[in-house]
């Protein structure tokens, strides 16, 4: 009885989706290299990463392009996972780290450390993390009535973002001689990060991304709601603070090194879940790409369309995901 | 000797800060099915929901197979005790099989997949509540009984020793009311699952169960078979209304209707 699935449920449908988005991955990666100020040919491309043959082509694709590429890919696989886990955790299709708070929870955190105690900029995605976290509790105390209620969630999340929007905004007026740093911050931008913000967030990618796949079965459960969850033997409030604690480490660690990056963990999930459907062991893989990919021509996109001006690449995002957002209210 | 598979000592539950049941005691015997009736907001629901350790209790122990549930293991107490909640509105699109696969998950190791016993158990599962021919269905496509039979067959699936169901026929017509309640008791019968359901209709609660537990006043008001609650005024009492009981010749069972309100 194979003739009955719907395409969108049968198994190798989700694997060509996924295959697909890992050629649209490479597509990515090579437009991202060749385009700007210095057209680099596709097979050049490969042998100046190889090896160091002193050219200029080596110079922008090694230090600039490469790493920006590479870092929009990681970023854009944490937000999206995020926002992934969030729609699950709190049962709200709408949940999105910028959305509800979390990202700006982070980024108060993280500008504290940078603006306030710059000799500590180590501990940034730290800071970010315990800033993400104390604004994923501050939403669920908020918004908890005897279980999660999903458009209580929303409300809680716009207020304490507008808290946290505020206390952002306080930092910088009271320090206002230190902010440089702390603009682009606010507006999610890729320019000028390179290697060390590869490194930095690297590890939470990894990790992150093995961690959401190992237990995608436990969200999917989760998913079902809180009394079958627990009546077919899942431990829901571990269930739930541990997948709580994957995104805002997953949306920290991106906020740390790109700062305040809007929708990618809205518009991202959603697209797989209209292609694919809900299933979270797929869903994962798919977001992480489809992330990446969305990312890397966005950031290509923000670097050569008004060159040499850059756009910060949380603008381009906030044009297409403003109008998702709508659309999927409309929906609901 | 009696063999008690579920026992409720002195529970008292307070929802939203408000006192719902005050020192319950309740023996559950296996092999039996019991039905829970009562008023509204009389706190069946909240019984059975303390029951299925989803509500803590301010007060009181819920004892499985001689054993504190919350003291238990989520895993341990689901591969014994499984439950049909009231309202299953999710915004999941899980196929029936998939959801039926997951009544599994406490049976497995989480790092392991599904192996043919589990298989083996999840198409019985579907065979034994009739949704086998729809497993390829998503759950938000099916309609009203075919989506509660989808969830009783996912609570099966974990292969219980007790049931519970916090009223399994609402929201269902009359056919698909009893559709679900033959279902429940053949799988008492042939399965010897011990179950416990909250029922609104009183008349099928007597012919379907063994006993019949009503509840009252934050307690147990009565409990017994079928013809001792109804031949007593604890309806009249309990619901305010005036009744006349008569006997179906077919299964010798009462029958009851409402005459007026008191």
């Amino acid at each position: 009885m194979q003739e009955d699935i719907l395409l969108r449920d049968r198994k190798g449908f989700k694997i060509g989706v996924i295959i697909l988005l890992i050629i649209f991955l490479f597509i990515a990666f090579l437009v991202g290299n060749i385009k700007g100020t210095l057209k680099v040919e596709p097979k050049r491309i490969f042998e100046v990463i190889m090896t160091d043959d002193g050219s200029p082509e080596r110079m922008v694709i090694w230090n600039i392009r490469l790493p920006r590429m590479i870092l929009a890919a990681l970023v854009g696989t944490n937000l999206a996972l995020s926002g992934a886990i969030l729609q699950g955790v709190m049962k709200n299709p709408l949940a999105d780290p910028s959305i509800i708070g979390i990202s700006s929870g982070a980024g108060l955190f993280g500008i504290v450390v940078l603006v306030v105690f710059p000799q500590y900029i180590g501990l940034v995605p730290i800071a970010a993390f315990i800033g993400a976290m104390f604004a994923a509790f501050l939403i669920y105390i908020l918004s908890w009535k005897g279980g999660i209620q999903t458009t209580r969630i929303i409300l809680a999340g716009v207020a304490v973002s507008a808290l946290f929007g505020a206390g952002i905004s306080g930092i910088l007026v009271f320090y206002s001689d230190r902010v440089h740093g702390a603009l682009t911050f606010m507006n999610g931008s890729l320019s000028s990060r390179s290697w060390p913000e590869v490194w930095t967030i690297l590890p939470y990618t990894i990790a992150g991304f093995i961690l959401v796949n190992v237990f995608a079965e436990k969200l999917n459960i989760l998913v079902l709601g809180d009394d079958v969850a627990r009546g077919v033997g899942l431990n829901v409030e571990a269930t739930r603070l541990g997948f709580t604690a994957l995104a805002a480490f997953l949306a920290a660690s991106a906020v740390s090194v790109v700062g305040l990056l809007g929708f990618v963990g809205l518009i991202v999930p959603h697209s797989i879940r209209l292609i694919m459907g809900n299933d979270y062991k797929y869903m994962f893989p798919a977001t992480a790409l489809l992330g990446s990919v969305l990312l890397m021509f966005s950031d290509t996109f923000a670097r050569t369309f008004l060159s040499p001006t850059e756009i910060p690449v949380g603008i381009v995002m906030a044009v297409v995901g403003a109008p998702f957002f709508l659309f999927l209210l409309r929906r609901e | 000797m009696k063999d008690i598979i579920l026992g409720v000592k002195d529970l008292s539950v307070n929802y939203k800060n408000k006192n719902v049941l005050a020192g319950v005691d309740l023996e559950i015997e296996k092999g039996k099915i019991y039905s829970i009736i009562g008023p509204n907001g009389c706190g069946k629901t909240t019984l059975i929901r303390a029951m299925s350790k989803s509500l803590k209790p301010k007060k009181g122990k819920v004892l499985l197979n001689g054993d504190d549930i919350f003291e238990m293991k989520s895993k341990e107490i689901a591969k014994k005790m499984a439950i049909l909640n009231q309202n299953n509105t999710t915004m999941s699109d899980v196929t029936v099989k998939k959801l039926v696969q997951y009544g599994r998950y406490a049976h497995r190791d989480w790092w392991k997949g599904l192996n043919k016993e589990d298989d083996d158990i999840t198409e019985w599962a579907m065979e034994k509540t009739f949704v086998a021919n729809l497993k390829n269905r998503r759950i938000d496509t099916l309609s009203g009984g075919e989506r509660q039979r989808a969830w009783l067959a996912m609570s099966i699936a974990q292969k219980p020793e007790i049931l519970l169901l916090d009223e399994p026929t609402t929201y269902l017509d009359i056919c698909h009311q009893l559709e679900i309640l033959e279902l429940v008791s053949k799988l008492n019968k042939e399965e010897g699952i011990t179950i416990v359901m909250v029922l609104h209709d009183i008349n099928h609660a007597v012919r379907y169960s063994d006993e019949v537990i009503v509840i009252y006043d934050k307690n147990i008001y009565a409990k017994g078979d079928s013809w001792s609650i109804l031949k007593s005024q604890v309806i009249e009492e309990v619901f305010n209304v005036q009744t006349e009981t008569i006997i179906d010749k077919e299964s010798n069972k009462p029958i009851f209707y409402a005459k007026r309100v008191i």
